[in-house]
């Protein structure tokens, strides 16, 4: 008992959250601390828990679509892209060719905007305003484009189930290799600041580290999981859309370095090589694409119709900017709404990795190293549990019983 | 500009934003609006850290069952007089959370709203007329004082 004491003595406990200046959206952090010294992290998740996948078992596949989209404003192409190849796969869809191109291009331009949206708070996170204010002018470039193409900055509604809704038409062109220009031109401005600058390189350098054997055993993903060496990425591993004819490779930092150190800095130089990359798939993607249809299946009381007839399961993989989502969905062959269907977010397997990279940093530095894996919560709160009190209960026992009982039902 | 503003402004806007379990979308909106292409800071428009120092509330998302209390406090914490902004579908409808049973929202049920801004997300422009509104609600509460 009196040993216990001692140790309350040293360290103390850090509450930072759910509404946090720090924090963009509602997180909350339990730190232990010992003098300046993180000795242990605890993460409470579940405020943006929206009963997504709940609403969604009583929706049927296209208004799914719609609300995949807002599962996350930022990945509002992956979820709704990763859903429609799951449904695709369930009921043997084919994608037409054109329509792969049209996903990738739409895809890339996400992911240039993300990157860029990262790198803007990644510099607020450390204090350097200047430089959010410079990128976030930058990423406005890529939304004008997005509006350009789809009508919209955010939401795009582009994805459909076995296609696109919108095409590039050829009059667009110009506007696409415009702003792909000005990107290639202002690249090195970039590359100067994030890589070269001394208050990025002090701030980033040793910090944050996610060795290769924890981002293995962690299960980490995305650009994440590639600082720290692991060769990981779907575009890549399992090419869908019109990956497979694109030239691309996966970008770990020793491509640029020649080694390999897992830390924020790395983490900044394989999203900064991302957004080159995406710039280059763009570019090749629009002198490969083939003329012909946009969409298998044009009419959608048909496509639900033949979704309706059809029993199975489908998964659906996409390369999101923060790493792989996964959506499964199983189709009972008698309802228009799918049995089951469940998400899982790049960010849920970001989220573990947080600890070993915490551990034995400053306080200081808790937010560059939790920005360092572009956590987005209102795509990864799925798991809680609701009682009358209404307080969250995550008991071990209770959500392994509930685990088992959901793989029963699953199995039936 | 807003219709019965004066010419001067008596007083710099200052904003705090609260994400009570939004998608992120209108918050990388509202960021939009304060950056170079926007720039809200021009007008005396600012993001704070702390409700205490906030003229107006910024609040996105349908609030969660978690995040109720917890909008509830923030709200209590702003100075007198204080406005509400409600930006995004899903805080003033539901959107398509609509039927959701974690949701306490829209957020009207949890604190009174005077602006509601509608879009699934709204443009910056949007966000930033309705800040400009906000701006003669307490223009004319201060005059009543």
């Amino acid at each position: 008992m009196t040993k216990k004491k001692e140790i309350t003595k040293t360290t103390y406990q850090l509450p930072i959250g759910p509404i946090h200046p720090a924090l963009k959206e509602p997180v909350m952090f339990e730190f232990e601390i010992d003098g300046e010294r993180i000795v242990d992290v605890d993460v409470s998740l579940g405020h943006v828990h929206r009963a997504i996948e709940w609403a969604g078992m009583r929706r049927n596949s296209i208004q799914i679509l719609y609300l995949a989209e807002r599962i996350c404003g930022i990945c509002s192409i992956s979820h709704p892209i990763a859903f429609a190849r799951a449904v695709e796969d369930a009921c043997d869809i084919e994608v037409p060719e054109r329509a792969g191109y049209l996903r990738v291009i739409q895809c890339e331009l996400e992911r240039i905007c993300s990157h860029m949206l990262w790198a803007g708070v990644a510099a607020h996170e450390i204090g350097f305003d200047s430089v959010l204010f410079l990128t976030w002018e930058m990423r406005e470039k890529v939304l004008d484009l997005t509006e350009y193409l789809t009508g919209n900055r955010i939401t795009k509604a582009i994805i459909t189930i076995g296609g696109v809704r919108r095409d590039i038409t050829k009059d667009q062109l110009p506007k696409i290799h415009e702003t792909l220009n000005y990107f290639k031109d202002n690249f090195e401005k970039l590359r100067k600041i994030f890589l070269d600058d001394k208050t990025f390189k002090l701030r980033s350098q040793d910090c944050g580290i996610l060795t290769y054997d924890d981002a293995l055993k962690l299960c980490a993903v995305g650009p994440t999981t590639r600082a720290s060496g692991v060769k990981k990425d779907v575009r890549v591993d399992q090419a869908y859309a019109a990956y497979g004819d694109l030239d691309i490779d996966y970008i770990t930092p020793d491509v640029l370095t020649g080694e390999v150190n897992g830390d924020v800095y790395d983490r900044i130089i394989v999203r900064l090589l991302e957004v080159k990359q995406s710039i280059e798939l763009i570019e090749q993607a629009i002198t490969g694409m083939p003329s012909g249809d946009i969409v298998s299946e044009p009419k959608i009381p048909k496509l639900l119709n033949h979704i309706k007839k059809t029993a199975g399961e489908g998964i659906g993989r996409h390369e999101a900017p923060r790493g792989e989502v996964i959506h499964y969905v199983k189709f009972d062959g008698e309802h228009e709404n799918p049995y089951t269907w469940k998400v899982r977010a790049s960010t849920y397997n970001n989220i573990l990795p947080w600890i070993p990279m915490l551990k034995g940093e400053q306080i200081a530095d808790i937010p560059i190293v939790a920005a360092s894996t572009d956590p987005c919560m209102s795509c990864t709160n799925r798991v809680a549990i609701v009682d009358q009190n209404k307080k969250y209960e995550l008991d071990k026992e209770q959500l392994h019983k509930l685990s088992v009982e959901k793989t029963r039902r699953l199995m039936r | 500009m807003a219709k019965g503003l004066p010419k001067s402004f008596k007083k710099a806007l200052w904003v705090y934003h609260c994400n009570s379990g939004s998608c992120n979308g209108c918050d990388i909106e509202i960021i939009a609006a304060l950056c170079p292409r926007y720039d809200v800071e021009r007008f005396g428009i600012k993001l704070v850290g702390s409700p205490r120092h906030a003229d107006v509330l910024l609040i996105t998302g349908p609030v969660t069952r978690q995040m109720e209390d917890k909008v509830k406090r923030i709200f209590e914490q702003m100075p007198d007089p204080k406005a509400v902004i409600c930006v995004g579908n899903c805080g003033n409808t539901g959107d398509v959370f609509y039927e959701s049973y974690n949701l306490v929202g829209p957020v009207d049920n949890v604190i009174p709203v005077d602006v509601h801004v509608i879009g699934c997300p709204p443009l910056p422009e949007s966000i930033i007329m309705a800040v400009a509104k906000e701006w003669v609600k307490l223009e004319t509460l201060e005059a009543k004082k």
